[in-house]
């Protein structure tokens, strides 16, 4: 899709197709949106339309998750601790993105701090699900899957912790790719868990996430835990016969609707159909990765989150007696609920005493279910599962009952604890609601996953279907 | 004050590995000693949100070389930790540094201690990255407002970590003495810049509690807070009061100690592992970095004993700095090496010292031109003392500064002409020295150096005017 739009836009106005876009966001009721960089966009986009550049990106304009820092965009992680922080700098990816000839248009809405699973953390609300406004688009990169879903931008950038690429992609029926740890680098995503968060593209095809993952990944000397990217784009249309796929036990049954059950085994037969073969596989410390993803995923960020102290960004409050009252009134003020949740259970399990029994038992349990992808990985190639359990849930219905919301993430954080590349695609609806496919690959095969995913694309209709949203 | 065998001081000490082109995990020059505030930054080492930590490879081979002349173990493989506090001069929220698998372990420093020879085991070396700096509107207590300076921030620093294996402040001097000499050989830290070496010293008196004295910037500074915390502790324990384990503070000013409020230092750092970085093997690089080890102070001074048959007093005093012992060799290697060892380190060390000068402000040339004019008894050594003197001052070479001030020995006729017109002319002093007075001699040598304007020698004029008087009265 965005090939053609490339071209479209080559010959045709990328400043028209910008200011119908802005006009779009602007009369949107899905609050996607934290800030638009339209002066700069259309003037960039005037500039293309003059003088057309080369480039992977041409004239593409590409929505941004407000966790990446974006040179002269404020960027808040959808946090009030950060309202008017104007980053000096551009993340590795944003680089990579000019670099290509993309137009950043804006920055999108996401839990605070990717907290979440709805963007219902976010200071300035939830962002609203395509398919039903009542709903969540899902998150914590809600606004980049709620603007792609909703035709207000081609493509755009998320991060995924611990699905908050591919639950998005899942609840708003589009492509959602999290990387390999280490295949993009993280240099200006703002830290929620370092050790588990991959920047991932959110699309309208496999394609389109293939195009972006050849444009993002690679080397970066920034970021120590980076490392060499492959070919993603020149072998997505080949064919899969041959394939062996796992179906992994633990990912179907209890808790899991029946019509996202259902879909993911017609799946399963499409991909059958094209020439793979499958077998049960079991995962075996599946039912320990939700506490350990949440132990280390809080640990890391009650470390990440203490720089903001209201010395440098973010905002003081009133006066100033010592720096303990200011940090702790700053810090009081500028954080949401979820986010002093995180913060406060975290700081707990690193505690003296603590870290013992939690955090370090939580990276053995860690190193477990990383041995469980390993060696099943081993005897298949890929693995086959819903990516939510359910679809898209109404707004407001889970967020006081954060147990029941932290359970919604329960197939897409091991991928992040075994730091596996996983996708995200349209495989259904149930009535109105889309549901998502995952696949899971072997470490930096993002060009097997993307060969499978873009097969059963061609063979389905789903991703061709359009929300009725204005 | 020799050594109290119930005095306990372990130290940890700070040091600035100042000599590295960029800092710990970021590409930011070291060099901002003389920068505005806040213009060595970026979003690293301010601690942006989303910049991340690259480690400069450098420092670890700097970390390593301190090891290894500390006779430390090097880790196979090194860890870097978060060490999780809030203060308002570090930007993060934590510092990067180390915990567990620190760089260095279980070292040992041999220092001649104040009864004989003391060894004082090194615990630990480790790796880094320095805190910003705070810039108070007047003193720490009564300041309106406080500024940070970001220049410091993430400078590389190698934290050296003792036993608590010294029994005196001057015990303590002389390790961090050796420790400085040992730094300086190994060309990681320029000691002269702000803040190159930070002491933190432990101290307690046997059976109490210790207190901790922080952030100390002096050598000097150690030597009296560690002293003033023996009287307090000791009084403490006279009026039957325990001292309470502690963290206190060194006010130079006053020379004392005063505790910091508790809130501040009641710390459960919350080390974890930097996710941020990778485990780092060492072990590889120890072996290159061994053999490419200076010759350490220890074993120069040895040589320098054994190679020139100097004093080990000079020895000791010619190899406590690197630069000094290398100007020496280069002028005993063209000079009388015991007499360049006395006159370097008893005249040139004094007058470098009380200029505040180091040695490169004397070139070995010089030094070397100056013994020979003296080896060849062409100027006394009163002379030698002035055209050091002279040419620090105002420069010039030895053979123009002995010219331009008349310096040069005058000739033995000279002297013996001047020696005579002194005898014939001071009557009464002869006389008197006749009758037994000594001292009327000073007064006929002093006016032979009047004639002479200096230039004699005073002993040699001292023999002459006895030989002249005798010869006169026979
Ligand atoms: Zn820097």
């Amino acid at each position: 899709m965005l090939t053609g739009l490339k071209r479209d836009l080559a010959s045709g106005s990328a400043e028209e197709y910008l200011e119908c876009l802005f006009e779009r966001i602007e009369k949107s009721k899905l609050n996607a949106f934290n800030a638009l960089s339209k002066e700069a966009a259309l003037e960039k986009a005037r500039k293309f339309d003059r003088s057309p550049w080369g480039g992977l990106l041409a004239g593409i304009p590409i929505a941004i998750k407000d966790g990446i820092s974006t040179k002269g965009i404020e960027t808040t992680c959808s946090s009030s601790i950060l309202r008017g922080y104007v980053p000096p700098y551009d993340a590795h990816v944003i680089e990579r993105l000019k670099a290509e000839g993309a137009i950043i248009m804006g920055k999108t809405n996401m839990d605070e701090f990717a907290m979440g699973t709805s963007t219902e953390t976010s200071c300035f609300g939830p962002s609203r699900n395509p398919w039903d406004v009542d709903r969540v688009p899902g998150g914590s990169s809600g606004g980049s899957a709620a603007a792609v879903a909703g035709g207000e931008a081609p493509c755009a950038l998320g991060s995924d912790t611990g699905g908050s690429v591919r639950c998005p992609a899942s609840f708003c029926g589009i492509v959602g790719l999290k990387p390999t740890y280490g295949l993009v680098s993280r240099y200006g995503l703002i830290s929620y868990a370092n050790s588990l968060e991959q920047i991932g593209p959110l699309t309208r095809s496999v394609e389109d996430s293939a195009l972006l993952l050849e444009v993002i990944s690679g080397h970066d000397p920034r970021d120590s835990t980076s490392a060499e990217k492959g070919q993603y784009l020149s072998g997505v249309r080949d064919e899969i016969s041959g394939l062996r796929l796992g179906v992994p036990r633990e990912y179907f049954g209890e808790g899991v609707d029946p019509a996202v059950e259902k879909s993911v085994w017609d799946a399963i037969s499409v991909l059958e159909e094209l020439g793979a073969s499958w077998r049960e596989v079991s995962l075996p410390h599946t039912k320990y990765a939700l506490a350990a993803y949440y132990i280390i995923a809080m640990s890391e960020a009650s470390s990440n989150l203490a720089r903001f102290d209201g010395l440098r960004y973010g905002r003081r409050t009133g006066e100033d007696r010592d720096w303990h009252t200011t940090f702790s009134k700053v810090r009081s003020a500028g954080f949401g609920k979820e986010t002093k949740r995180r913060i406060l259970l975290g700081t707990y399990a690193l505690s003296a005493g603590y870290y013992g029994r939690y955090y370090l038992k939580a990276l053995q349990v860690r190193t477990l279910i990383k041995q469980d992808f390993e060696r099943t990985l081993a005897d298949v190639d890929l693995l086959v599962s819903p990516t939510m359990p359910f679809p898209a849930f109404r707004i407001g219905e889970r967020i006081d009952d954060p147990l029941s919301l932290y359970m919604a993430d329960v197939f897409t954080v091991p991928i992040n604890l075994a730091g596996v590349p996983a996708i995200s695609l349209p495989c259904g609806f149930a009535g109105h609601l889309p549901i998502g496919l995952q696949l899971i690959g072997r470490h930096f095969e993002e060009d097997l996953l993307l060969r499978a995913a873009r097969s059963f694309e061609e063979a389905t209709p789903h991703h061709l279907r359009m929300p009725e949203v204005a | 004050m020799a050594a109290d065998n119930d005095v306990i001081v372990g130290l940890e000490v700070h040091v600035q590995l100042n000599r590295l082109k960029s800092k710990m995990f970021c590409g930011c020059s070291t060099a901002y000693h003389d920068s505005p505030p806040n213009s060595h930054t970026c979003p690293v080492c301010l601690g942006l949100p989303g910049s991340l930590p690259v480690l400069n490879r450098r420092a670890v081979e700097s970390g390593i070389k301190v090891g290894l002349a500390l006779n430390c173990r090097i880790e196979e493989n090194t860890l870097f930790y978060r060490k999780n506090y809030y203060y308002p001069d570090l930007p993060k929220g934590f510092q990067i540094s180390q915990y567990d698998f620190p760089l260095a372990t279980k070292g040992q420093v041999l220092i001649k201690g104040e009864d004989g020879e003391r060894k004082i085991r090194i615990t630990r070396a480790h790796l880094e990255e320095d805190p910003g700096r705070l810039v108070h509107a007047g003193t720490i207590d009564k300041a309106k407002y406080t500024m940070v300076d970001y220049n410091r921030c993430g400078m590389p620093l190698l934290e050296v970590v003792t036993e608590p294996d010294m029994r005196s402040p001057k015990e303590a001097r002389i390790f961090l003495d050796k420790l400085k000499s040992i730094l300086d050989y190994l060309d990681v830290f320029d000691g002269a810049l702000e803040g190159a070496m930070r002491v933190d010293a432990n101290i307690s008196l046997k059976g109490g509690d210790r207190a901790e004295v922080k952030n100390i910037s002096s050598f000097k500074g150690v030597e009296k807070a560690l002293s003033y915390e023996i009287t307090r502790q000791r009084n403490m324990r006279r009026r039957g009061m325990g001292v309470i384990q502690e963290t206190r503070h060194y006010d130079e000013l006053r020379g004392i100690t005063v505790s910091i409020r508790s809130k501040e230092q009641a710390h459960d750092y919350r080390y974890f592992p930097e996710p941020d970085l990778v485990p780092l093997r060492v072990a590889d690089l120890v072996p290159a970095i061994r053999a490419s080890l200076p010759e350490l102070p220890d074993a120069r001074r040895d040589r320098f004993r054994e190679e020139y048959g100097v004093a080990d007093d000079h020895a000791k005093s010619l190899t406590s700095e690197i630069k000094v012992a290398d100007f020496f060799e280069s002028v005993a290697s063209r000079a009388p090496p015991k007499l360049a060892a006395a006159w370097i380190a008893d005249v040139l060390k004094g007058e470098l010292n009380y200029r505040d000068a180091g040695i490169d402000r004397f070139s070995p040339d010089d030094m070397v031109e100056i013994l020979r004019l003296l080896s060849e008894g062409r100027i006394s050594d009163a002379a030698a003392v002035s055209v050091i003197r002279e040419i620090l001052d105002h420069g010039g070479s030895p053979a123009q500064v002995v010219e331009a001030l008349g310096l040069a020995k005058a000739g033995d006729d000279v002297v013996l002409q001047a020696v005579r017109f002194a005898v014939s002319d001071c009557v009464e002093a002869v006389s008197d020295y006749r009758k037994g007075n000594e001292r009327a001699l000073n007064f006929i040598v002093g006016q032979v150096m009047k004639r002479t304007k200096g230039r004699a020698d005073p002993g040699e004029a001292h023999r002459l005017v006895v030989e002249e008087i005798e010869r006169s009265q026979g």
